[in-house]
C-alpha cells in the first residue's frame, strides 16, 4: 500500500495534512505544545491578534451546553506587539506551521496589523476575523454586513501577499454570498463556521449566565449547521473552504471533507482532548487507507447527492 | 500535565452526599501538591461535554483522592462509577498552596465542599505545624469534616458550633490565641474569601485562597476563568494557570 498523500492547497497555501486547529482553542500554542507535536499539525491559528492588547470580557466566559458550550471570552489577547516578540519566536521553534488570525474593529486596523505582520516568515496566512460575537465594535457588525465584509477582504489583500482565509458568522441568511463577497475581493479560502450566537439564564435570578449576555456556541451541538454551511458554500462559490464546527472525532472530520472542506479546524475538542489532533489525523489516514484513497483531497465535495 | 487513564480502587460515601473516591496514579499521586487540581472526563459522550476540576483532596503512596457532591449532570454521572472503573483524567493542574514559607501555624478554612483539598494539605503539616481548622456552612448538613484536625465549626443558622459564618469565628479565634505567627489557607464561596481578604489584610496575616471559576480546559487555552489582577487593573490572571490558589493580596474578588 502506498503512503496517503495528505497535503492540501488552499489557494496559494499548501498544508502538509488538513488538520488545523481553530483559533481560540490553542492560545499560542504553549501550552497545547506539551501534548502534541506542533509540527506534524496541518497548522495553527493563533489566538486572534489586534492592534492593542485586550483585557477580554470580565467572568463568567465559559457555560456548558447540551452537546456544547457557549464562549464570551471576548478577544482577551497580548496585543501585536507582544505577539511578535514572545509568540511567534516560540512558535517558530517548534516549528510550527502559523496561521494569524487578526480581529479589529475599523478596516485599518486589519489593515495596520497585516502590514506589520507582513514580513514575519514564520506567518503562512492571514485568517481574518469578521465574525466574533462577543466584541461590541466590529465582529459580527462586520460579519453580517456583505459590503464590510468585501471591503474588508479587499483591502487587506491590497496589502499582503500572503495567502487571505476570511473567518464567516453562521449568523447569517445565506453564508455563500459572504463567501462570494470574499472571493470577489481576492480572498484565497473561507473558514464556516465561527460560533451561533446563543445565551443562558438562571431561572432563580433572571440573569443571564454569562456576563457579556450572550456568547458563541461550539461544540457537536452545532455540527450539523457548520455542515450545511458549508455545503452550501461549496455547492454556490468556487472557493476553498476550511470546515469548522464540533469536530470531536475523524469521522466527523471526514464528513465536513465529504460537504466541501479542504481542510478542517478542531476547536472545543482541544478543551477537552489536546490531543485531538494527531488522533483525527491519524483516523484520516487509516480511513484513506482502507477506502484506497491515494490523495486526501480528493475527499473535498465528494458527496453523492442523488 | 498529562492525560491518564487511571483505575478508581475505592468509593466512600462520606455524610451529607459526598463522594470521596481513591484513584491509583502513582504519576499524579507522586507529583501533586496541595491546592493543585485535576480535570476529569467523565464519559466519551457528547453530554456532558466538559471535563470537570476537582482538587486533590488527598495523597496517600501512590493513590490520590478527591471529592464531590451530586450537583449537576456530570457530577451525578460520575457518582455511579463503580471501583474498578477507569477515569481519565488531566493533571495535575495549577498552582497549590505554598507551604514552605516561614510560619508556625497554619490556619485551615474551609466553607462547605471548600474543605475538599485539605486533608491533604492537614497530612504534610501535620507533624511540623500548629494547626487550627475553621469549618463553615449554611448549616450542619454543609459541614464536611473529612480528614481534618483541630476542628471548629461555625453555621450560619447554629446548628452545629459557633453561630455565624466561618470569617467571624476566625475574628474571634484569633483574638483569643494572640501572637503566634501564623499563615491561614483557604478555600469555599467568594463571599466568604472576600471577607477573609479584607479581615487578613487588616491584620496583616498572610493568606492564600483557592479560588474557583467555570472552566474549560484547565490549563489556559479557553481562557475561560478570569480573576482580576490587584497589581495591575488592565489584566486578568487565569483560575487554572496563574491560579487556582492565590495569595489574597494578588487578585481582586
Amino acid at each position: 500500500m502506498s503512503e496517503v498523500d495528505l497535503s492540501v492547497n488552499i489557494g496559494n497555501l499548501t498544508l502538509r495534512n488538513p488538520v488545523m486547529l481553530a483559533s481560540g482553542t490553542v492560545g499560542y500554542g504553549n501550552e497545547i505544545s506539551e501534548f502534541i507535536d506542533l509540527k506534524k499539525i496541518g497548522a495553527i491559528v493563533t489566538k486572534s491578534i489586534s492592534l492593542k492588547p485586550r483585557k477580554g470580557n470580565k467572568p463568567q466566559r465559559i457555560l456548558e451546553t447540551a452537546a456544547g458550550m457557549l464562549n464570551a471570552i471576548g478577544l482577551a489577547n497580548v496585543g501585536i506587539e507582544k505577539f511578535i516578540t514572545e509568540k511567534i519566536p516560540f512558535l517558530k521553534k517548534q516549528d510550527a506551521p502559523i496561521i494569524c488570525n487578526i480581529a479589529a474593529s475599523t478596516i485599518e486596523e486589519y489593515v495596520e496589523c497585516v502590514r506589520m505582520l507582513n514580513d514575519e516568515d514564520g506567518i503562512h496566512a492571514f485568517e481574518i476575523n469578521v465574525s466574533c460575537p462577543n466584541v461590541n465594535e466590529g465582529g459580527l457588525q462586520f460579519g453580517n454586513d456583505l459590503n464590510m465584509v468585501g471591503k474588508i477582504t479587499e483591502k487587506v489583500r491590497a496589502n499582503t501577499t500572503k495567502p487571505i482565509i476570511i473567518k464567516l458568522s453562521p449568523n447569517v441568511a445565506y453564508i455563500s454570498d459572504f463567501a462570494q463577497a470574499a472571493k470577489k475581493e481576492g480572498a484565497d479560502a473561507v473558514s464556516a463556521i465561527n460560533t451561533l450566537v446563543g445565551t443562558a439564564f438562571n431561572i432563580k435570578t433572571k440573569k443571564p449566565k454569562l456576563n457579556n449576555i450572550t456568547g458563541g456556541l461550539s461544540g457537536p451541538a452545532i455540527k450539523p449547521i457548520a455542515l450545511a454551511k458549508v455545503l452550501e458554500i461549496h455547492r454556490k462559490v468556487n472557493i476553498p473552504i476550511i470546515g469548522i464546527g464540533g469536530i470531536m472525532n475523524w469521522q466527523d472530520a471526514a464528513e465536513f471533507m465529504i460537504a466541501g472542506a479542504s481542510a478542517i479546524q478542531l476547536g472545543t475538542v482541544n478543551f477537552i482532548d489536546p490531543t485531538a489532533s494527531e488522533k483525527i489525523l491519524k483516523g484520516l489516514i487509516d480511513y484513506c487507507n482502507k477506502n484506497n484513497i491515494d490523495r486526501i483531497s480528493s475527499l473535498t465535495g465528494s458527496y453523492q447527492l442523488d | 500535565m498529562n492525560i491518564t487513564e487511571n483505575q478508581i480502587e475505592e468509593i466512600k460515601e462520606l455524610e451529607h452526599n459526598i463522594h470521596l473516591f481513591k484513584v491509583k496514579s502513582p504519576e499524579i499521586a507522586n507529583n501533586i501538591n496541595p491546592g493543585e487540581f485535576l480535570n476529569i472526563r467523565i464519559s466519551e459522550l457528547a453530554i456532558p461535554l466538559l471535563r470537570r476540576p476537582f482538587s486533590v483532596c488527598d495523597v496517600e503512596n501512590d493513590s490520590f483522592y478527591f471529592m464531590f457532591n451530586t450537583m449537576g449532570a456530570g457530577t451525578k454521572l460520575l457518582a455511579l462509577k463503580k471501583p474498578g472503573e477507569f477515569i481519565d483524567v488531566l493533571g495535575p493542574l495549577g498552582n497549590g498552596f505554598n507551604i514552605e514559607d516561614d510560619f508556625d501555624r497554619a490556619i485551615i478554612i474551609g466553607g462547605g465542599l471548600g474543605a475538599a483539598p485539605f486533608p491533604f494539605l492537614t497530612r504534610l503539616l501535620k507533624d511540623k505545624k500548629e494547626i487550627i481548622t475553621l469549618i463553615g456552612g449554611r448549616t450542619k448538613k454543609d459541614v464536611i469534616t473529612y480528614g481534618l484536625e483541630n476542628i471548629s465549626v461555625a453555621t450560619d443558622d447554629g446548628s452545629l458550633g459557633f453561630k455565624g459564618n466561618v470569617v467571624e469565628l476566625l475574628g474571634k479565634k484569633l483574638d483569643e490565641t494572640g501572637n503566634v505567627k501564623s499563615k491561614i489557607f483557604a478555600c469555599g464561596p467568594t463571599p466568604m474569601l472576600k471577607a477573609l481578604k479584607i479581615l487578613t489584610e487588616q491584620k496583616n496575616i498572610e493568606c492564600e485562597i483557592s479560588t474557583e471559576c467555570a472552566m474549560a480546559c484547565g490549563f489556559g487555552i479557553c481562557q475561560g476563568c478570569p480573576i482580576q489582577s490587584a497589581a495591575d487593573e488592565d489584566k486578568f490572571l487565569l483560575v487554572c494557570k496563574d491560579g487556582p490558589v492565590f495569595n489574597s493580596k494578588e487578585v481582586i474578588l
